[in-house]
């Protein structure tokens, strides 16, 4: 199998290519060219046990909505995988800067308010709305400078993790 | 003894008190409110009851229906916990009137200490030692200036009905003082409905410690030892220590006596803590007293070798002392870390939701209050503390080597947590010296990088992560080809089921 991993430890993203085979029952993989016998379990969920040439690593993930995240250590990475030769692939790939952006709520809570009016334009890291939860109220920003094409968030309405606020073009 | 307790409260504290009844053989009677249903203390209890809707002023601050429950299910006493109905003196009347047995102390000692001004009144006639100033509310602005004029700049003005910071002003020169006294006169009125404010004069970079106390109701006080609680963000305390590391014995039973003269003189039984502010002469003042049991008590429990609930229990079923101030030894250190669920990466704001994964420590020297569980929707309505890990050894040295591991060992996924700032205070270098006031955590905060996460270095290690982490994902989609990794977040998560025939489909596409 072949992976094409996009692995971000805060200082930018990089892309790295590795092949996976299955010999016996060891893992062969191949990083960047290079070979590395690997030995991996996963003795519960979100938890992986890699060996790898006597050396014990336990890693664990988490998953959000949108992210996936990998912990070496104390040190977490944002990672992303594709199979390069999915064509959804290459799509999602496309067109991220440009083109609509979704805001969704990060964490459970309730609607305060909102900062901006439908159609407004607005500079990346605006306030879009304030969500409040556990008596803090949290300004939700936008990714990028555009246009709010949309807003879904309703003041005093309750909002789920995940859930659309608005969008800005 | 009583033979079934209910338990006024919710999250880790409802979960300690269930198994100190546990322990003693006491049924437990639970309540909850809407969102709580599947919470660790209902699942733990002997019975549960529903109590209304998620916010607390429909549900664990509804004196009438936790009365209802405590007669419907027949229990003999109620422990509150702290927080919520704690040191509600109008509840622990309540409850005597129902003929139930409120575990704390008497509402005349906790209408004596909730009001800071009657309380500072109090003390001043005990001959307690306390922060020069006024004992009373100013009338005017002129008052004001006279006094601060005797005691000297800078002074505070607090709230009498005060907590949190509400209602404080911290004042340098005389002209500042009469805009000052305005604006916290109606930040008083508007946050407690009282705008009394009186003076006292500011101590330079405080450290806050503060004495545990424990009475019985046949007139034996005690002090267990005083906690080091400088380490608070926002007025909220975020770890504790005990003993202080700047307390000897000799300060510690002046501290002790004074606690001690603080609780007599209020008539006070059950647990208390009495609050000091000490400056940098290492002179102690005090603050003012919390009716209830503490957050951290375990700290104490850990260097006295007490079990405070169980005394609180015996105590308020009106059992004498089981032991005398000459029998009260403190041993070791012990340090605790209230682990919140708050982000790091933004401002330590609250980061409420379900836990996917929940990894806890264990082992030596580790004690973890917790009253979570992996799957639990931690839900937005209230504090946002998950769990309490403690570390303790023969020694300060010991119990941050424990805790620094334990800390390693903890991962939380779903949510954010605090986890990362332990690891960041344990590191420094002024906390490892003991070098603490009530600005430390603000000042490490605004030093260095804001993130609490730790950013991979370039270094050989640094790749040698992002190797493994690269290698992790590629395993991670190898090994369940039907988790979302494989599938960039599409399909449905763990709870989907493989299908075989896809799974072989794709291998055998990419041979």
């Amino acid at each position: 199998m072949v992976y094409e991993v996009i692995v971000d430890g805060g200082a930018g993203p990089k892309v790295h290519r590795l092949e996976v085979e299955k010999i016996d029952d060891r893992w062969e993989c191949r990083f960047n060219g290079r070979s590395i016998p690997v030995d991996a379990v996963i003795p519960r969920r979100d938890v992986l046990s890699l060996l790898i040439d006597g050396r014990s690593y336990e890693i664990k993930r988490e998953q959000t909505g949108t992210d996936l995240h990998l912990w070496v250590g104390s040190t977490r990475f944002a990672v992303e995988l594709r199979d390069p030769r999915s064509l959804r692939s290459r799509q999602k790939n496309s067109g991220d800067e440009k083109g609509p952006r979704k805001i969704v709520a990060p964490m459970p809570g309730r609607i305060v308010r909102l900062m901006v009016k439908e159609n407004s334009e607005v500079e990346a890291g605006q306030g879009i709305v304030v969500v409040e939860a556990m008596k803090m109220q949290n300004e939700i920003k936008s990714p990028k400078k555009g246009i709010v094409k949309k807003i879904l968030a309703i003041a005093g309405a309750a909002v789920n993790p995940g859930d659309l606020l608005a969008i800005v073009e | 003894m009583f033979r079934k307790i209910l338990i006024a409260n919710r999250g880790e504290i409802a979960v300690r008190i269930l198994r100190a009844c546990r322990e003693m053989g006491i049924a437990t009677v639970a309540v909850y409110s809407d969102v709580d249903r599947a919470a660790l203390h209902v699942r733990k209890s002997d019975e549960a009851y529903a109590i209304g809707p998620a916010p607390a002023s429909e549900s664990y601050l509804r004196i009438d229906k936790i009365l209802e429950i405590a007669k419907r299910s027949g229990a003999e006493a109620i422990h509150p916990g702290y927080g919520f109905l704690s040191e509600n003196a109008k509840f622990a009347e309540a409850c005597a009137d129902a003929g139930v047995k409120f575990i704390g102390p008497t509402p005349h000692s906790m209408n004596l200490m909730g009001s800071k001004t009657s309380a500072r009144e109090q003390m001043a006639k005990a001959g307690v030692p306390f922060v020069p100033g006024t004992s009373r509310g100013l009338s005017s602005a002129e008052e004001g200036e006279e006094v601060a004029e005797s005691i000297g700049y800078p002074v505070m003005l607090k709230a009498a009905a005060g907590g949190g910071g509400k209602g404080m002003r911290l004042v340098h020169t005389r002209k500042e003082l009469r805009s000052a006294l305005e604006s916290a006169r109606s930040e008083a009125q508007r946050s407690f409905g009282d705008s009394e404010v009186y003076i006292e004069k500011a101590i330079a970079n405080p450290r806050h410690i503060e004495m545990q106390v424990l009475a019985d109701e046949h007139g034996n006080t005690v002090w267990l030892g005083e906690r080091e609680c400088s380490i608070q963000r926002r007025h909220q305390k975020v770890m504790e220590e005990a003993p202080s590391p700047i307390v000897d014995p000799d300060m510690r039973q002046r501290m002790g006596e004074v606690a001690v003269k603080v609780a007599e003189a209020a008539s006070y039984t059950n647990a208390g803590t009495i609050e000091f502010l000490v400056d940098q002469q290492r002179n102690f003042y005090f603050l003012e007293m919390n009716t209830r049991l503490q957050v951290e008590h375990p700290v104490t429990e850990l260097t006295t070798g007490l079990d405070l609930v169980h005394l609180q229990i015996r105590i308020a079923a009106g059992e004498k002392l089981p032991f005398r101030q000459t029998d009260v030894g403190i041993r070791g250190h012990a340090i605790e870390c209230r682990i919140y669920a708050e982000d790091p990466d933004n401002n330590y704001f609250p980061s409420p939701g379900r836990i996917s994964v929940l990894l806890q420590p264990s082992g030596p020297g580790i004690r973890q209050d917790s009253g979570v569980y992996e799957g639990w929707i931690v839900p937005m309505d209230y504090d946002p503390l998950l769990a309490k890990l403690i570390g303790y050894g023969s020694d300060r040295q010991q119990a941050i080597m424990h805790l620094e591991r334990a800390l390693d060992e903890y991962f939380v996924a779903g949510i954010k947590t605090n986890i990362s700032l332990f690891q960041r205070i344990l590191r420094d270098a002024d906390f490892q010296a003991g070098k603490l006031d009530t600005g430390y955590l603000d000042r490490l905060l605004r030093n260095g990088n804001q993130s609490g996460t730790e950013i991979a270095p370039p270094s050989t290690e640094g790749r040698e992560s992002e190797m493994i982490a690269a290698v992790a994902a590629a395993m991670f989609a190898a090994l369940e080809p039907a988790s979302p990794v494989g599938e960039n977040g599409e399909s449905a998560g763990p709870a989907s089921i493989p299908s075989n025939w896809k799974q072989k489909g794709r291998s055998e596409a990419l041979r």
